[in-house]
């Protein structure tokens, strides 16, 4: 087993290596060019052209690449174009904010959402189970910022039981840390949500129909029993991958939500440098952002294992 | 004008500045220490003040550097690092001794050859100062804290250049961080200035943060403006950058911020109805709005084509547009600012004529190629201006290509001198503060130098004989006359076009006092209960 | 095809009025047993009407501006109250259906068809499977909307190019489904016949295994199609979306988007439009699953 995970976390590199190449590429072969910016207003066309020697930017594409991968392989990302702070600095000031929120919505959207998909299939074709399933579909049709903007106004602004923005880092103490994540983390977590609870309703659906179930429900064994231990065991894989999968749906949701209630994190990070082509900064973003969900879907590929034994590679 | 009177647009300034609660500038007897949260206009980029004319990097330089002289609430020029100076000579030869007390970050004494130096990068860069340079004969320090100027040729206005309030301000940096080149960007933050850059703090994108110079040595007098005692009662600045407007101004009601820099005009009223927040007004004399059209290439290299454009910048429509609230704009055809020493009407196009316009573009000769329009998307009046013009310029024949997106897009856009199909661009609209464009000298807008102009670069050799006459000209009477006769000459060419003025008040909590009236925001003499 | 009548499992059923052959019964009989369908698909209809005649329903112009009228609240004259520019939201929002329509069929049929062909190749030849399914892995791992927002700072804002941004990070999605399809239907005895008769790949690939495809995947455009509403209106929310003087719910609400105390009226109802698409969308798509008895 131990191997198996060892082949597949050899097995990333290189789709991490694609990733990277494929980042580069894309911001190199653009006409937006940052030393614009850097060499200030009244910058001549010489100037600008000293400016892009001084980064690096004149080299031909594959050098580029080359310094860059190299950098990475000493654990250096290169710095920002514009402040000049190195990008894993940038990266360690913002990831707490991204992390904290990421994981409290994967919280809350397992902790709602498996329960929910339990009952709406076990109380199939109830009312309990068409609202369940009208809520999870309402849940990913809704843009996350409209979302955002009513829990604010009425949370924040109308009853100022929690707090508009910002955040506030652990180490400063759990009650302020929580208070200015619960709005931003049920914001994100609705998409989510919706999508586990309606795998884990089809999941467990394909379940419940099945013999065995049957069999213990005959055998008088309380309900909860059977749905907790039995049939949730076995409908978990396909849950498993979607809390997978979905994660990319997190990140995409973090980039909004953060910019909705001014969090300091990865996403609006990357949001400013793409605008601002601050390619380091990107580049290197986006290459952590993508290896932590590789990393995740490895997660995944083993908890299938945990949980099925008779899968096996 | 239209009814858009001077009065009515100082009612409604002095009405927002009454609606507030000015402390009147006080150097002692304040709460001592606090933080103070503030909601800046911009995310600060660029920390070189030199590099770049942008209000936010300025803001940031006022905070951590010193000014040898600064000006006042009256626009008045007035030592502030200096202190005695003289001239002789008929004014071509100047002498500075610098005050007491005077130390960078890092315990160094400011010496007369940090200042030379300082003022050596300036001079290449700001107009003003290349403008003082190519005047200069020598400049150089003579002892530790001294240093003079020597002119080559007469010019009036070299306490005025050396005391400028606004982009780019001549900070005064150590001689060896000056001493980099002014293409490449300054790497440390060393100032002497009554702040402290934290850099350990600074999250690019979300916060900056300072705090108190405790060996800073402010002057003796009351503040004005960028002179007087800088004495800091706060202990620390935090500035946080919201993007979002609701965000901030929900964040500045829920108490969760103290000031915000610039709220949008269509959140001043509630702000001014809510009994804990209070506005003011700290720059009365106002911002100017610019359709600035590109001279080098078509259509709009051609005059009349952009004659046209005099015909249609509907002032009125573009001030509701583009700033929306009435109390807070007015109308100005003063390329030099209404309420300036310079406000004239002379050679100001008339009503707008659209029939008029329709004519002079078919007489241009348009080929109907699309006209690029830079359209900035995230500053309100920019994109309010574009929008109007999109509409404008298409009623009198221009097929417009209208371009959106952000602020700093469009700065490194402008940039390019290529024709618009090669990434380049045929209009854009940008805005100065009144101090900004106050005089021929300061203005960005009014050169005919080509391409060593400002973005547009427009060529007019009358223009670039008429600024130096003006900076020579010491007689008042003779500089009001040259400066009318430069308007009349920027409108003819159609340097570019103003579509109105208008005054930004500032919002902060009632806790928060001591805010001086200043185009850039100050933090000394600010406290906060 | 496979295309079951799925049992009644739970589902209300109808009353026999409705049994007598012929479409409308049959479209009744359809409809009573899936509501949820019936529901998206009317909804769907009301708003691509919305969409297609936007000129007919009492709208005005889209881009006319009236300062004078700005920020007032829906009234008889601006039914949807008016934004900062004095422009009536009623009407943008029914023009706006249509950009964000367009988008979306455009992003789902296109993401579509390259991603098919692509993966109907890929699964087909076993030596590029390994290779491309490596890049298809790492492009995956790049979150969609960061890909998009990357592809949209390299271009002007411009609705085709909303379309290319939101096509490139699908493709890859497609690809797998396509893919996984193909793997397994290529053993199928059907295609083993087919080749021993000495039939080319290509037929085989275009005559046998597409049209087992076709279930699937038009589920799946449907997903498609909604995903990509919702991204064109994240991109314009962070100001990368389609150009501002084309009206798309995305850029009504990311301009509306300061005034939500003010005004929220701005961002209330192009919302509304878009979630209820979205969900309409949706809600087809797990129809047609049904119907087509198709495991995702």
């Amino acid at each position: 087993m131990l191997r198996e995970i060892l082949r597949r976390l050899v097995a990333t590199i290189p789709v991490m290596g694609v990733v990277a190449i494929a980042v580069f590429a894309l911001l190199h072969v653009t006409p937006g060019d940052p030393a614009i910016i850097i060499a200030g207003d009244y910058a001549t066309a010489d100037d600008i052209a000293k400016v892009r020697t001084k980064l690096g930017l004149d080299k031909p594409f594959l050098t580029q690449v080359g310094i860059w991968l190299g950098g990475i392989a000493r654990g250096d990302l290169g710095a920002s174009i514009y402040s000049g702070l190195p990008v894993t600095t940038l990266i360690k000031q913002r990831a707490e904010a991204t992390i904290a929120l990421t994981l409290l919505a994967m919280l809350i959207s397992i902790a709602v959402g498996v329960p929910a998909g339990i009952l709406a299939a076990w109380r199939r074709g109830s009312w309990l189970d068409r609202g369940v399933m009208v809520f999870a579909v309402s849940g990913f049709s809704m843009p996350t910022f409209w979302l955002g903007f009513v829990l604010v106004y009425v949370f924040a602004i109308s009853a100022h039981w929690l707090p508009v923005q910002g955040f506030q880092s652990f180490e400063r103490g759990l009650w302020p840390f929580l208070r200015h994540l619960i709005l931003p983390a049920i914001t994100l977590s609705v998409v989510y949500m919706a999508l586990i609870a309606r795998m884990t309703r089809a999941s467990m659906l394909g379940v419940l129909s099945e013999d065995y179930i049957r069999t213990a429900f005959a055998k008088g064994l309380a309900p909860r029993r059977v749905l907790v231990r039995h049939a949730l065991k076995n409908a978990s894989l396909p849950v498993v991958t979607v809390i997978g999968l979905g994660f990319a749906l997190l990140i995409g949701g973090a980039v909004v939500t953060e910019s909705v209630f001014a969090l300091p994190g990865l996403g609006r990070l990357t949001v400013d440098a793409i605008i601002r082509r601050d390619y380091p900064v990107i580049q290197g973003v986006i290459l952590v952002v993508s290896g932590v969900y590789v990393l995740i879907n490895l997660v995944v590929d083993v908890l299938y294992v945990v949980l099925d034994p008779r899968i096996k590679y | 004008m239209s009814h858009l009177s001077r009065r009515h647009f100082l009612a409604g300034a002095t009405a927002a500045a009454a609606a507030a609660t000015i402390s009147v500038p006080r150097v002692h007897a304040q709460k001592k220490g606090g933080t103070i949260k503030f909601v800046p206009h911009a995310d600060l980029k660029v920390l070189d003040p030199i590099a770049t004319t942008a209000y936010i990097t300025r803001n940031h330089a006022y905070m951590i550097y010193d000014t040898l002289f600064g000006t006042d609430a009256n626009l008045a020029v007035k030592p502030q690092m200096v202190e005695k100076f003289a001239s002789s000579s008929k004014g071509m030869k100047w002498s500075f001794t610098l005050r007491d007390g005077l130390k960078f970050h890092d315990g160094q004494t400011v010496a007369a050859e940090d200042a030379v130096e300082s003022l050596k990068r300036w001079g290449k860069r700001d107009p003003l100062g290349r403008l003082l340079a190519a005047h200069t004969a020598k400049l150089a320090p003579v002892d530790k804290k001294t240093f003079t100027l020597e002119l080559a040729q007469p010019f009036g206005l070299v306490l005025e250049a050396i005391g400028k309030p606004s982009s780019n301000v001549p900070f005064i940096m150590p001689a060896r961080i000056a001493a980099t080149s002014e293409n490449e960007p300054i790497k440390e933050t060393i100032g002497s200035g009554p702040f402290k850059f934290v850099k350990d703090e600074w999250q690019p994108g979300n916060q900056v943060v300072y705090v108190r110079n405790p060996d800073y040595v402010p002057r003796q007098e009351a503040p004005s403006g960028s002179t007087g005692g800088k004495a800091v009662t706060l202990d620390r600045v935090v500035w946080r950058y919201i993007p979002d407007h609701a965000t901030a101004n929900a964040a500045l009601e829920a108490g969760e911020v103290d000031w915000w820099e610039n709220p949008p005009l269509d959140f001043v009223p509630k702000i001014e109805a809510n009994s804990a927040l209070a506005t003011f007004v700290t720059d009365p004399r106002g911002t100017q709005g610019w359709v600035r059209p590109n001279h080098k290439h078509p259509p709009f290299n051609n005059k009349k084509a952009r004659q046209a454009l005099l015909y249609i910048v509907d002032q009125p429509k573009y001030l509701k547009a583009a700033i929306g609230v009435e109390k807070y704009y007015r109308t100005c055809p003063a390329l030099f600012s209404c309420g300036g020493p310079f406000e004239s009407a002379v050679g100001a196009p008339g009503k707008p004529d659209v029939e008029k316009a329709r004519a002079l573009v078919k007489e241009s000769g348009y080929d109907g190629r699309p006209v690029v329009v830079l359209d900035a998307t995230d500053i309100a009046l920019t994109h309010g201006a574009a929008l109007v013009t999109r509409e404008l310029l298409s009623q009198i024949g221009f097929n417009v290509d209208l371009q959106s997106m952000d602020w700093s897009s469009v700065v490194a856009r402008r940039a390019k001198k290529e024709p618009p199909a090669q990434g380049g661009w045929n209009m854009l609209f940008t805005w100065w503060i009144a101090s900004d464009v106050i005089n021929p000298a300061v203005h960005a807008g009014i050169s005919g130098a080509g391409d060593g102009a400002w973005f547009g670069w427009p060529e007019s050799g009358r223009i670039e004989e008429l600024k130096v006459q003006w900076a020579r000209a010491t007689d008042k009477a003779k500089q009001k006359q040259l400066a009318e006769e430069i308007q009349r000459v920027a409108y003819d060419e159609v340097l570019y076009v103003p579509f109105g003025q208008w005054v930004l008040p500032t919002a902060y909590r009632k806790a928060v006092s001591g805010v001086l009236p200043f185009p850039a925001p100050l933090f000394w003499n600010v406290s906060i209960a | 095809m496979a295309s079951s009548v799925p049992a009644l499992r739970g589902e209300l059923a109808v009353a026999p009025a409705a049994d007598r052959p012929g479409l409308g019964g049959r479209t009744r009989r359809l409809a009573g047993r899936h509501p949820t369908l019936a529901l998206g698909v009317v909804v769907m209809a009301l708003i691509v009407l919305s969409g297609v005649l936007a000129p007919a329903w009492w709208t005005g112009d889209p881009l006319e501006m009236r300062p004078a009228e700005r920020l007032t609240a829906p009234s008889a004259q601006h039914w949807f109250g008016s934004d900062n520019f004095g422009r009536d939201v009623y009407t943008r929002t029914l023009y706006g259906t249509r950009v964000s329509l367009i988008v979306g069929a455009a992003v789902a049929v296109i993401s579509l068809l390259i991603g098919t062909t692509l993966g109907l190749v890929i699964g087909f030849y076993r030596r590029l499977d390994t290779v491309m399914m490596r890049v298809m892995d790492g492009l995956m791992a790049i979150p969609a909307i960061l890909l998009a927002l990357a592809l949209m700072a390299l271009m002007k804002t411009s609705v085709r190019n909303v379309i290319v941004a939101l096509v490139i990070p699908e493709i890859p999605r497609v690809i797998r489904v396509v893919r996984a399809s193909v793997l397994s239907l290529r053993e199928h005895t059907m295609v083993e016949g087919a080749r021993a008769l000495g039939a080319r790949t290509p037929r085989i690939l275009v005559r046998y295994i597409l049209p087992a495809l076709m279930a699937p995947l038009v589920v799946q455009a449907t997903y498609i199609c909604a995903s990509a509403i919702l991204f064109e209106a994240y991109l314009s929310f962070l100001g990368a979306g389609t150009p501002p003087h084309i009206p798309s719910w995305g850029n009504i609400m990311a301009e509306g988007k300061t005034y939500v105390q003010l005004a929220f009226w701005i961002i209330l109802f192009p919302g509304l439009f878009l979630a209820l698409t979205v969900l309409a969308i949706n809600l087809i798509g797990d129809g047609l699953r049904e119907i087509l008895d198709v495991r995702g």
